[in-house]
């Protein structure tokens, strides 16, 4: 580009040269250098953007009909077509697919497992709340898993099904078993701000509820979720879910549910109707660009048939607790979510706080299942009444796109527990147990992250117990989209 | 008892009073825009995004369910530009009528040729868009096609002003053929100039105005500028010397700050979209912003 123009120069001074040079001379030939310059220049210019449009040319030729240069377009050569149009094809891709795997649901799997220390307790309950059982990972371990483990493998998989349903299922793949954690079709055609939900899924309540443990903020749930629900630390149900958004410009929902209600605090009672239902109501806005929240109540009522947990009696000896009758439990939730300009990938904080009030009504049976002696040799069933609350509160901060650094607290009350008769036989706890958490993760991308948690536990009554994680979340396959 | 309360969720539902202009959901500034230049006073439209945001990045927020619950269309860029949330949005807005499928869902990159389509999908290689490089609102010349494509959903949507979206498109193409003329006129020095990008946010624009990306300071799409490899990058400037590094509005300016520094060359922040810098009010301020910039960058 320089070298002709150079050159040209060259030939100019040359031809000239033998001239004595006066002023005008000069001149002009300045004027001529520049004027050859100038058409050089153009002509070059041009010659690279046909170049430039050849190329794009050639690499539009697997869509002809779809290139568009500039010259073309427009409303004289391409007619609007005031019929409504057919969609075209799709872009062809270069990538060969058989007809039949194109229709495959998207698939993704999810790799979690961590390195714990902590005091070796074999059985972790909460001091003063019955012991939810609930599923059991690593071999009836679960949360008093010590060193090496993994935590959860999951298999999503998800697609529509027709224009009418879409459906997900989600496997939690253990060593010796498959447990279907989730499955689930959800209608898409209904309208009217209504989703229609059915299946076996993650109940709306609460806000934590939801989310499955790579989607959670901590390497381990809120106390208060294991108090509720146990080691799974969700309410998960078979039934069906009615959703209701109103047409509102804030963002108002209204759910409800009903279903079989086999998992704690309701226990499988094998019988026509349901076992549960809840009802729950969500309100959210954004203030301003930057903020963003959302606020829920949740009721949720299930049965119990014989819902056993292991108790102490006064002398301090094994005795077997059944309980039943129903359990009624409120959920507030409360989410604020900042980040500068509403533009999250730098910079964000993300507040959250959830309350409960949970009622047991009904009666309970002591007795001595295995023979110790105990105070309830002869069975005593009587009238059993409780009403237990607990709370937490954690904060997120995202300080660059790859390191974020969170603290949270919870809390529990055990509450009132009127044992009616029983309270001659049974020793139960007045406890308030709480728990201080601090963890740091670092995330390479969307789908890597390693954590480094710390935690202050005095959930068990007695014992201070300072418990490290680092724990590892990976995530292959569809690209996830996420709640709020 | 539960059906009555069903149907009169449904009735309620029905009985509240539809705006007169039709309600459009647009996922980012560059569709809001165009389908007001279609539509003008007759499109209600909500932006769910700003140039300052991350299209990739943004929360299903209960704001955005509450806009898509409401809305009669939504306008997409697809290609697994929002694949993140749009999916959630519309899945848990309850409107039948935006679905995936429906007339009432528009997807921009279905209507234009889509560049850098991976040959092999591995995320090693970063945050690969499978379907190819959804960034496609920088090349003007891809508007004819959406535009036009965009009037006639219009007016299938809301057939009694059919005809004023398609005047609405006529007389934007008008508009955008001169314009674009104008800008390709303008950006002629822009030809061949040779630029390091944060990201690949610019293969359409630079495909257009025939600019030469020489290097991406991001070291895979969608993973953040490291120091080692904005050093490696500053090397190979010894030998394919780039003339400025561009930027959007919504991405950090400290690597690219860093590499112009370090390079001796301008740090060119680009709009992006409609709103990523006050000069860049609608389309056409967009693209007027843009080329000032760009040749500002070349002196």
């Amino acid at each position: 580009m320089v070298s002709k123009p150079l050159a040209a120069t060259a030939l100019v001074v040359a031809a000239f040269g033998a001239h004595a040079a006066d002023d005008s001379d000069l001149a002009a030939i300045r004027a001529q250098i520049a004027e050859m310059k100038q058409a050089y220049e153009q002509r070059i210019a041009a010659l690279e953007s046909r170049l430039a449009a050849a190329e794009a040319a050639s690499r539009n030729t697997a869509a002809p009909a779809t290139a568009a240069p500039s010259s073309t377009p427009g409303i004289a050569t391409a007619p609007l077509a005031t019929a409504a149009p057919a969609e075209p094809a799709p872009v062809p891709t270069n990538r060969v697919q058989t007809a039949a795997s194109a229709f495959n649901p998207e698939i993704s799997l999810i790799l979690q497992g961590q390195y714990a220390q902590m005091k070796n307790v074999p059985d972790r309950t909460i001091t003063g709340f019955w012991p939810a059982g609930g599923h059991d990972h690593e071999g009836g371990k679960g949360i008093s898993t010590r060193g090496f483990s993994l935590n959860h493998t999951e298999l999503v998989f998800s697609g529509g099904i027709d224009p009418y349903w879409r459906g997900q299922a989600i496997l939690a793949v253990q060593d010796e078993s498959v447990e279907v954690e989730e499955a689930w079709f959800q209608s898409l055609a209904i309208g009217h701000g209504i989703g229609l939900k059915g299946g076996r899924f993650r109940s709306g309540i609460g806000y934590l509820n939801e989310q499955h443990p790579h989607q959670w903020d901590f390497a381990n749930a809120p106390l208060m979720y294991t108090a509720l629900f146990g080691q799974e630390a969700s309410f998960r149900d078979d039934g069906l879910q009615l959703k209701w958004l109103a047409p509102t410009p804030m963002f108002l929902e209204f759910g409800t549910e009903v279903g079989r209600g086999a998992n704690f605090p309701g226990t499988d009672t094998n019988k026509n109707g349901a076992g549960a239902w809840a009802a729950y109501a969500h309100v959210g806005d954004d203030l301003g660009i930057s903020n963003s929240w959302r606020a829920g109540l949740s009721y949720l009522r299930t049965q119990s048939g014989d819902r056993e947990a292991e108790f102490v009696d006064v002398n301090g000896l094994a005795a077997q607790g059944l309980f039943s009758g129903n359990t009624s439990t409120w959920i507030a939730d409360f989410v604020w979510k900042w980040a500068p300009d509403g533009n999250p990938k730098y910079r964000n904080f993300k507040f959250q706080s959830e309350y409960f009030v949970r009622k047991d009504k009904g009666n309970l049976t002591c007795q001595d299942e295995e023979g110790v002696g105990n105070a309830c040799a002869n069975p005593v069933t009587a009238s059993y009444d409780t009403r237990q609350s607990g709370w937490y509160a954690q904060g997120v901060y995202q300080f660059t796109p790859e390191w974020r650094a969170g603290l949270r607290y919870d809390q529990l009350d055990s509450g009132t527990q009127n044992l009616g008769a029983n309270a001659a036989n049974l020793a139960v706890d007045n406890y308030r147990p709480q728990r201080w958490t601090g963890m740091v993760d670092y995330s390479w991308s969307e789908f890597s992250r390693v954590r480094l948690q710390y935690a202050q536990d005095k959930s068990m009554a007695g014992l201070t117990d300072n418990q490290w994680i680092v724990q590892y979340i990976m995530s292959l396959g569809a690209h996830g989209a996420h709640k709020f | 008892m539960f059906r009555r309360i069903l149907t009169l969720l449904i009735a309620l539902g029905s009985a509240l009073p539809a705006t007169a202009a039709l309600n459009v959901f647009a996922t980012v500034p560059e569709w809001a825009a165009l389908v007001r230049e279609i539509g003008g006073n007759k499109v209600s439209v909500f932006t769910a995004t700003t140039a300052l945001q991350d299209p990739h990045r943004i929360e299903a927020r209960p704001s955005l369910l509450a806009q898509a619950r409401r809305a009669q269309l939504v306008i997409a860029t697809g290609a697994d530009l929002e694949v993140g949330w749009l999916p959630v949005v519309l899945r848990d807005s309850g409107n039948a009528e935006i679905q995936r499928g429906r007339p009432g869902y528009f997807e921009a990159a279905r209507w234009v040729t889509l560049i850098d389509i991976p040959a092999v999908l591995d995320r090693t290689q970063g945050d690969v868009h499978a379907a190819g490089n959804p960034h496609i609102q920088l090349d003007p010349r891809n508007l004819f096609r959406i535009g036009e494509a965009l009037a006639a959903r219009l007016g299938e949507l809301d057939p009694p002003n059919a005809a004023a979206y398609v005047a609405g498109y006529q007389a934007f193409a008008v508009k955008w053929r001169n314009a674009i003329a104008r800008w390709e006129k303008e950006a002629t020095p822009l030809r061949g100039v040779p630029v390091l990008v944060h990201h690949q946010s610019f293969r359409y624009l630079g495909q257009w105005l025939g600019l030469k990306e020489t290097g991406t300071l991001e070291p895979k799409p969608g993973v953040e500028p490291s120091g080692k490899h904005l050093s490696s990058l500053l090397a190979t400037q010894q030998n394919t010397p780039a003339r400025m590094v561009l930027r959007t509005a919504y991405q950090n300016a400290g690597p690219s700050e860093w590499m112009a520094q370090k390079a001796g060359i301008p740090a060119v922040m680009l709009p992006f979209t409609v709103g990523g810098t006050p000069e860049a009010g609608d389309l056409f301020g967009l693209f007027d912003d843009t080329i000032r910039r760009l040749l500002k960058g070349l002196n």
